[in-house]
């Protein structure tokens, strides 16, 4: 038996949550005793960097037609793969690609899907994961009943382990079924880091007053290396663009180190936010509800602070590298 | 001409304090109030109306529940879908929602059948992609942008980093996400007539689960909050590098 991932890629690159889904997947293999093994689709490169991750055989499905993203096709192909590795378990990131291809193949294979996953499945007497609900207020124990299972993995919930092998690529050809689908343009604003992939986060609310203030907040992402996100009526007066609204009506992260800097903390915005590892929270309110999740907080102006903050951080850079 | 169906599933207000009941087994929904999954609601539902007044059509609600569940279903009709169907089905495993969607929508022929994004209560965006699979349909996730001309549609839909424009014909399947509309307040007319719109209940069909929540756990408390003075925002520095390790 084996476990399979889909591996998926961008730009011709495997993602940061490709390897993230290799490692969840090895580290399984390695308690079953099974073997894990990659699906990737399309022109991709750097794929025995996977066996840094556990993965020992990378099946590289490279029809031309899967360079474009189809959750059907690549559903498809990824079946075909677990029927011939006799998968037991199947490994996805739960981003953009993942929330896509899961939940066909779950209907395809009539398997039981786990999205969102945060921790290894116990498999003492069962098959039980642990994954975040109610836009991570809690998390729930949930069982798959079938024989086999499908789970999506939280990307920047897993410890990685490296846990080198030599991973064997093997062109892979599967007949694909034509689908009524086709990629018209990929717009990509490829300058930016992305923000589910960001190990830390800037972000900045109403308390910012206006659209003209968000250069210093660029500039202490760009010091931190960091990716910059805001609240949801920042987005929706226009002062930043959409993708950047973060929050249980917008995009969930867990970087491990995010700022809040004028943000109240309403519960629907730490709904987004609060699977970070580290917050700072800075406002000139100490009573705002954003201390209370905060692990580090400075009552402060921005205007103020935030100033101050880009030199001691550019200070810090300075001397640690 | 278009018959569009939107499936919209009910979710605990943005508000609510979550806590469990039984042994933490189950959600305790004592005192909590119950809204339409705001991706239902305000950009599924939203963007079918909008399609509906532009070309004409039909827009059904769909849910999958119980009884409990038509007063969302009511609140979908005030804001202008045209009719509802309730399935009468638990709602605990995805995979039997989708089988139970899948059936019902198989029987009716719909062109556009329109799904959010996920469920803010369970966050499985798993729903919508299991129904395409079942009704063998092109399937387009997180979507924020839908055009329609005759039956061909142009969306756009998130992916990471940037934006994918995607072509396909009905009838097809489509989960949306931020963008595709401006959330709607139903009006008095609107209440009123939902009161004598149709909402039909029919029986659960044949599926089994394919998972089961064991119990629920609720995340630690963090520790509480150490503040730095402005003043002194090295401090700050030095904390994130030497006790937090996140620089
Ligand atoms: C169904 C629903 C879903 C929602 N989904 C989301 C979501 O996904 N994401 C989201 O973010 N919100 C969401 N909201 C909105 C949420 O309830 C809050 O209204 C929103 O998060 C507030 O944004 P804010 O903190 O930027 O603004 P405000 O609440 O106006 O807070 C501004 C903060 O800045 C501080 N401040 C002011 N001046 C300064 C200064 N000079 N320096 C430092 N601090 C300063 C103030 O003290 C205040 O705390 C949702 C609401 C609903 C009803
Ligand atoms: N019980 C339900 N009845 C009708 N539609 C549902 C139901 N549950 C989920 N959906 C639809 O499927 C989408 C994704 O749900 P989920 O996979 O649970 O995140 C929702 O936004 C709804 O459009």
């Amino acid at each position: 038996m084996s476990i399979l991932i889909y591996a998926d890629s961008s730009n011709g690159h495997l993602t940061k949550n490709a390897f993230e889904a290799a490692n969840y997947a090895s580290q399984l293999a390695q308690k079953t005793g099974d073997k894990a093994v990659a699906v990737v689709t399309g022109n991709v490169s750097g794929l025995d960097q996977l066996g840094k991750f556990g993965i020992s055989k990378v099946l590289h499905v490279a029809n031309a037609e899967l360079n474009n993203f189809d959750p059907q096709k690549i559903a498809h192909a990824i079946a075909e793969a677990a029927k011939a590795e006799n998968s037991s378990v199947i490994v996805f990131a739960h981003d953009y690609s993942g929330k896509s291809v899961a939940p066909f193949l779950a209907a395809k294979l009539d398997a039981g899907l786990v999205t969102g996953a945060i921790a290894l499945p116990n498999t003492d007497g069962g098959f039980t994961v642990k994954k975040s609900v109610f836009s991570g207020k809690a998390f729930a124990e949930v069982e798959v009943l079938t024989p086999i299972k499908i789970i999506s993995v939280l990307p920047n919930a897993i410890a990685k382990i490296e846990n080198n092998v030599t991973a064997e690529i093997v062109d892979y050809t599967v007949s694909l079924p034509s689908t009524n689908l086709k990629v018209k343009e990929i717009k990509k604003e490829s300058s930016e880091l992305s923000l589910t992939e960001a190990d830390i986060v800037v972000s900045a609310g109403r308390g910012l007053k206006g659209p003209e203030n968000w250069g210093m907040i660029e500039e202490l992402a760009h010091v931190l290396g960091a990716a910059t996100a805001c609240s949801r009526p920042v987005a929706d007066i226009g002062w930043r663009p959409h993708h950047e609204h973060v929050g249980q009506t917008g995009l969930a992260i867990r970087p491990n180190l995010y700022f809040a800097i004028g943000i109240s903390g309403a519960i629907q915005h730490l709904a987004g936010v609060n699977g970070s590892k580290i917050i700072v929270a800075i406002n000139t309110d100490a009573e705002a509800p954003f201390f209370k999740a905060a692990d580090y907080g400075i009552v402060g102006d921005a205007f103020d602070v935030v100033p101050k903050l880009i030199d001691a951080f550019k200070k810090f850079k300075a001397a640690n590298n | 001409m278009n018959k569009i169906l939107v499936c919209i599933s009910k979710a605990p207000d943005t508000t609510s304090k979550i806590s469990f009941a039984d042994g933490n087994t189950k959600f305790d929904e004592n005192g909590v109030q119950f809204i339409i999954n705001p991706f239902d609601e305000w950009f599924a539902l939203v963007r079918g109306l909008e399609l509906k007044e532009a070309n004409g059509g039909n827009v059904t609600v769909l849910n999958v529940g119980g009884a409990d569940n038509d007063p969302i279903i009511r609140k979908a009709l005030a804001i202008g879908a045209d009719d509802a169907v309730r399935i009468d089905a638990k709602t605990d495993d995805a995979l039997y929602v989708a089988k139970q969607i899948a059936a019902y929508a198989k029987q009716n022929s719909f062109d556009l059948l329109l799904f959010g994004k996920e469920t803010i209560d369970y966050n499985g965006s798993q729903v919508a992609g299991m129904v395409a699979e079942l009704m063998n349909l092109p399937y387009v996730s997180l979507a924020s942008k839908l055009d329609m001309n005759g039956n061909n549609a142009t969306i756009e839909r998130e992916i990471e980093g940037g934006v994918e424009v995607i072509e396909t014909s009905t009838p097809f399947i489509l989960s949306a996400a931020k963008g595709m509309a401006e959330a709607r307040i139903p009006n008095m007319r609107g209440i009123m007539a939902a009161r004598t719109k149709p909402l039909t209940v029919v029986p659960a069909f044949e599926a089994t689960n394919s998972t089961k929540i064991k119990s629920f756990t609720m995340p630690p408390a963090k520790s509480s909050c150490k503040y730095v003075d402005a003043a002194n925002v090295e401090e700050l520095v030095s904390l994130l590098h030497n006790e937090a390790k996140a620089i």
